[in-house]
């Protein structure tokens, strides 16, 4: 059984502007110690989908309806509050974006640290300091026990990021909700906080959904990758097969946007033009049909389901929400088969 | 371009070798953080620029590339005289910036624009946009405003946005078009310099590649030359023909493009370049990546001797009384190479 199974999971939220579907039937299973990188820009959805998964999303405005969020067994959606808080920082962590906005300024970053142990593991004040040095050494940060009992705002950004991994982790959860968790930092420092993800992701075991619009930072990161487009996962496969035939136009166009050290500097970078839709007001057919380049004529018209396509090589099962998509398999490297 | 357009490519293109048309050298901009109290006590400095030398030639397009602190914006903003220099001086086609007063700024203004990163904050939300790119040809008095209003199309125009939109307000633009409207600002006094500061790094990737390709065209349209400030090294070896590395308010390297990218020489740039994440899975399972050991020290106490030398593999691994006694000069490479750098480890022993 998989550790976690989302099955069409939608989130509205009604606003002044109309209903906007954030996340708009996202469907998707994890295994056990398996990382899945979720990708996309600014507004495609990313986020919410993490925070619907904890039951984070305010309601109202929001609204999270799905078949189902199977998490080891248990319907995250049909549960209470007070079990839902049984699960949340235990079973499952969130680490966030910005160190600097998610602690409290006001507490030490042993209160931090400790609330977790105390609260999931009945530990001790005592022993859950203990286990919290521990922690902090393992994320890397030297002196943990002088760095305990010092505030967020005496902790260098790279640190604060080392602190919020080393609490997610505390109570070694089973899945980790990672949010865009280094691109508040700079590169060497995102660096060391990646491999320190992976060497603890490895010691652990933990399942990982990390969320970002970093397609560097997922190629070296997961084991599978979902793009995500305006609320909807429009291509999911696994990292090797997305990276070496992208089968979504918009997949095809991130890749093409990004400039790399080994892209020839004197051609253009293939853009995508114009800008992702305003979800209050989406077209009535494939979402991306006003930017695509591959786009044909039912595409302004209907919308296009995921087809279940197989990559032969390895027998890997890869999706893609797109009508186009045996024109993008490109005849030499095809053989992908429907 | 149509042939109302007062917009014509004035400018000549290409490099040129004759003198630098911006000359920076030794410059240095230190922040007070802490005055002597009442009874005394210790002043408090922060050395955000700490002696960047460079040239800038015509049609050039120079990247001040380094991580956060590291001085790159100030630099910039001391450059374009938004800051008083500490230190140090800045010449513009031979002429001395430094020393300017605001009147005799004025002028110059006209040569030298600036981008800026956020393009939330930069456009005044009360104005249109035409208000917004005639403000400068107002200010300096150029045309009537029928004609200002004709050029502020031909710019839109020419920053990929519909002339037609030119009475709408910045927050009727997308994140992407306001950069471009701030672009369109830039070039509004026809200037042979663009400073711009991170001007991608708050877009989305994909209008992120649109403004990069946006920048490119029009460098080669007007023949500007740009000094572009930025954290990522792949977005810059996009755009520039020259990189300097900064750490810690200093250039610890600097080369031309391909030789940058061939040859990083100085430790700190093989680490930066080994930490950039690329999008390839098959050579991220595959690369060495060199981690950089703890952060980057604080500006206001930098370290004695070389300023990266705390956390520098090369000196861990054979230490050398220089790196802790003496900051390395930036020097080239070899007599007369276009490609200097600041290590005293790389340059071999005493």
């Amino acid at each position: 059984m998989a550790l976690l199974e989302v099955q069409n999971l939608r989130v509205r939220f009604e606003t002044h502007h109309g209903v906007v579907r954030a996340v708009d039937g996202v469907s998707f299973s994890l295994e056990e110690g398996e990382t899945l990188g979720l990708v996309g820009e600014s507004g495609s959805g990313k986020s919410v989908t993490n925070l619907a998964l904890l039951g984070l999303i305010p309601s109202p405005p929001g609204v999270v309806e799905a078949d189902r969020v199977l998490f080891e067994g248990r319907d995250l959606l049909t549960l209470n509050e007070r079990e839902l808080r049984s699960i949340r920082g235990n079973r499952i962590s969130m680490i966030f974006q910005d160190p600097m906005t998610s602690m409290n300024p006001l507490l030490t970053i042993e209160r931090q640290l400790t609330e977790v142990l105390c609260l999931h593991k009945g530990l001790s004040r005592r022993e859950a300091r203990k286990k919290a040095i521990a922690g902090l050494g393992d994320v890397g940060i030297p002196s943990p026990e002088k760095r305990i009992d010092q505030y967020p705002h005496q902790l260098s950004g790279g640190m604060r990021q080392r602190v919020m991994i080393a609490m997610g982790l505390l109570c070694e959860p089973r899945l980790l909700l990672a949010d865009e968790p280094t691109t508040a930092l700079d590169v060497t420092i995102q660096a060391q906080v990646l491999e320190l993800m992976k060497a603890l992701q490895h010691k652990h075991g933990t399942a990982i959904i990390l969320v970002t619009h970093d397609l560097g930072v997922v190629a070296g990161m997961s084991d599978r990758i979902h793009v995500m487009y305006a609320g909807k996962l429009v291509e999911t496969a696994s990292t090797s097969d997305l990276f070496q035939l992208p089968l979504h136009p918009y997949t095809k166009g991130l890749l093409g946007s990004i400039p790399t050290l080994h892209s020839d500097p004197n051609e253009d970078l293939d853009s995508i033009p114009g800008a992702p839709p305003d979800l209050a007001a989406l077209p009535p057919g494939c979402s991306f049909e006003p930017r695509c380049a591959w786009k044909a004529e039912r595409c302004s018209k209907e919308r296009p389901e995921r087809l279940t396509l197989t990559q032969p090589s390895s027998g890997a099962v890869r999706t893609s929400a797109c009508f186009e998509v045996q024109r993008l398999l490109r005849p030499t490297q095809s053989g992908v088969t429907q | 371009m149509t042939d109302t357009t007062p917009l014509a490519s004035s400018h000549s293109r290409g490099e040129s070798s004759g003198p630098p048309l911006l000359e920076v050298t030794d410059l240095k901009k230190h922040f007070q953080v802490q005055s002597k109290g009442l009874f005394g006590g210790q002043e408090k400095w922060l050395h955000a620029v700490d002696g960047v030398h460079f040239e800038l030639h015509k049609g050039e397009a120079l990247g001040l590339v380094g991580e956060s602190g590291c001085g790159k914006s100030t630099a910039a903003r001391t450059i374009v005289g938004l800051y008083p220099a500490t230190s140090g001086s800045v010449r513009f086609d031979g002429r001395e910036l430094t020393t300017l007063s605001p009147s005799q700024w004025r002028p110059m203004r006209r040569r030298i624009q600036m981008i800026f990163q956020d393009p939330y904050a930069s456009l005044d939300p009360r104005q249109t946009v035409a208000s917004i790119l005639g403000e400068p040809l107002k200010i300096h008095g150029i045309g009537r405003p029928a004609r200002r209003k004709i050029h502020a199309m031909a710019l839109l125009e020419a920053v990929g946005l519909n002339p037609r939109h030119i009475h709408r307000y910045p927050h009727e633009f997308s994140g992407g078009q306001r950069q471009r409207i701030g672009i369109a600002r830039a070039l509004a006094l026809e200037p042979e310099l663009i400073v711009c500061d991170e001007p991608v790094s708050a877009l989305d990737v994909s209008i992120q590649a649109q403004v990069l390709n946006l920048l490119g065209e029009l460098k080669e349209r007007f023949g500007l030359s740009y000094l572009f400030i930025a954290h990522d090294l792949a977005v810059v070896r996009h755009l520039c023909t020259r990189i300097a590395v900064m750490y810690l308010g200093r250039i610890v390297e600097i080369a031309d493009r391909d030789e940058l990218f061939a040859n990083p020489t100085h430790p700190y740039t093989r680490a930066l370049l080994s930490a950039i994440p690329e999008p390839d899975p098959e050579r991220e399972r595959t690369r060495q990546r060199i981690v950089l050991q703890g952060d980057v020290p604080s500006p206001i106490d930098p370290p004695s001797g070389c300023p990266f030398h705390p956390r520098c593999p090369k000196y861990a691994a054979t230490p050398d009384a220089r790196c802790t006694s003496l900051i390395p000069p930036l020097e080239p490479a070899s007599p007369g190479s276009r490609h200097e750098f600041a290590c005293h480890l790389e340059r071999g022993p005493a």
